[in-house]
């Protein structure tokens, strides 16, 4: 099965921009990841979209078309919907269509707009990824929701909230060379510590902020991109998609994401390669717990050993196992259905040496990107290689 | 959708709560679910049957939430909870406790009360 390559990305300035519309944000990137690729832009032949809460935000449905149109491509547009993980989703989609042979050249992408309403409507949209009958009306808020993960957690398996905030810390030290990222500002386990409480255990800094931003992708065929001599090193090598429960109270465990756990199993067999291969990640810490879960999910440790991770230097910058160079959701921002793409550009770029961060993976052949949704009811995973 | 429409079966079964006849729905090999359910999601079993809730449940996991969505701005800060009844597990605001003192394994029973914001019924847990 063919492999796509990344021919091309772009990535808006992630951050408040509440005067910006969704259709600016995403014709930003978008026109720059057509620009990266350089590819003639009549070749592209659709276009998969992200975004998860545009009706809410800019009372703005129907948004594939209308964002194809915002990069000035007349191609078949559709918008794909899973919460926060929505961009990870259209990325899938994007890829079946290529290894499909239904298509040569697909744009990828994703754009929210969130910060124009306030933080009060932007939580209660973002609430709406819950079960709204049994969890919303019972005062559930993502960070409630990341909450009870966490606490759950916490008595199952140990940690605290300190192991926590080391991650937090990391994630802002990443940031700090990321010009795109919305918060490039170090802080302390201490600052994370007394930062005030949001739906206990959890913090301010233990959540990432709201934010306003796009991202976007030109993804084409392995022989495209050599018929056309793209300088396109990266090839997604490895797609996986899991589902579990909507609602927590659902699920048989508060802190296992098995959506994620499947969708790595089916990534990693898809692209032949372990957890042991990976060079680096960037997983969906949405809040800091996430991340522990995801890097439990994604292999790199055992359930209840990912919570000291960070604390042990193992995933920052210079440790084995680095993950989320970018900053993550936490530090760069998280304009939800563009992050899923963000993730994608980031390890592309890691990968292929041109991220700020890249010197911290110099050598470095596969990378992954965890996307999930809700309370991890739905995830992708992508495996990226460099290609000979 | 009206203003009076009900959410069906949801209603129904908040209505059964509040008259101390709760349910949920248990599939034959004993995955327990609330209402609406037309096949097991776990198992696909589609004979659901009707099973009286139990009286207690145990906390799961809680959290106080601080910053609250609008509809929960006169409520905060306040508990959300997951509680465990058995077979199914419930999501509900605990009251009548400081939220200091809520804790994992408490046993709590469940009811119907008001949301301080709106006046909208929700599921509660009290303290047993």
């Amino acid at each position: 099965m063919s492999d796509p390559r990344i021919a091309g990305a772009g990535v808006t300035h992630f951050g408040e921009h509440p005067e910006r519309t969704g259709r600016d944000l995403f014709a930003e990137a978008g026109l720059e990841a057509l620009d990266n690729a350089g590819i003639d832009p009549d070749d592209a032949e659709a276009l998969y979209y992200g975004n998860f809460m545009g009706e809410l935000a800019e009372h703005q449905g129907h948004q594939g078309p209308l964002m194809a149109e915002a990069i000035g491509l007349d191609v078949p547009a559709t918008r794909v919907e899973a919460a926060c993980a929505s961009a990870g989703t259209a990325v899938r989609e994007a890829v079946k269509t290529l290894r499909n042979g239904e298509a040569e050249v697909v744009l990828v992408g994703g754009a929210e707009r969130m910060t124009n309403i306030g933080t009060a409507a932007a939580t209660d949209a973002l609430a709406i990824a819950a079960d709204d009958l049994y969890e919303v009306r019972a005062g559930m808020t993502f960070p409630g929701a990341y909450a009870l993960m966490a606490r759950s957690y916490f008595d199952q398996y140990g940690g605290s909230h300190e192991d926590l905030a080391h991650i937090a810390v990391k994630n802002h030290e990443h940031a700090l060379v990321n010009e795109h990222a919305q918060i490039q500002k170090e802080i302390t386990v201490e600052d994370a510590m007394e930062a005030p409480t949001i739906a206990d255990p959890l913090g301010l800094y233990d959540s990432c902020p709201i934010t306003d931003g796009a991202a976007a992708a030109v993804l084409t065929t392995e022989s495209y991109a050599e018929e056309h001599d793209l300088d396109a090193p990266v090839a997604i090598t490895g797609s996986g998609q899991g589902g579990d429960n909507l609602a927590l109270q659902d699920r048989p465990h508060l802190a296992q994401t098995p959506a994620a756990d499947k969708a790595a199993e089916e990534a990693y067999g898809d692209a032949g390669v372990g957890p042991d291969d990976v060079d680096f990640a960037e997983v969906h810490d949405c809040f800091t717990i996430a991340e522990v879960l995801a890097i439990e999910s994604l292999g790199f440790y055992e359930p209840g050993e990912g919570i000291a991770a960070a604390r042990n230097g193992e995933t920052t910058r210079d440790g084995d196992l680095p993950i989320n160079l970018s900053g993550g959701l936490k530090a760069k921002g998280h304009p939800v259905g563009a992050t899923g793409v963000a993730q994608l550009a980031t390890v592309a770029w890691l990968l292929d040496g041109s991220h700020p961060r890249a010197d911290a993976v110099p050598d470095s052949t596969v990378g992954v990107a965890h996307n999930a949704g809700g309370t991890v009811a739905s995830t992708t995973v992508h495996v990226m290689e460099v290609q000979e | 959708m009206t203003e009076s429409a009900q959410d069906g079966e949801y209603d129904e079964w908040l209505d059964s709560i509040e008259s101390d006849e709760g349910y949920y729905l248990e599939c034959s090999n004993g995955h327990g679910w609330l209402p609406p359910r037309r096949v097991c999601p776990r198992c696909h079993d589609r004979a659901l049957s009707q099973v009286d809730l139990p009286e207690s449940g145990e906390i799961a996991s809680h959290t106080t939430i601080t910053v609250p969505t609008p509809q929960f701005e006169d409520d905060a800060p306040y508990v959300t909870a997951i509680a465990d009844f058995g077979p199914v597990s419930v999501t509900g605001l605990v009251r009548d406790v400081d939220p200091d003192d809520v804790a994992i394994g408490d046993v709590v029973g469940i009811d119907v009360g008001e949301r301080v914001t709106t006046g909208d019924r929700a599921v509660v847990f009290r303290p047993r």
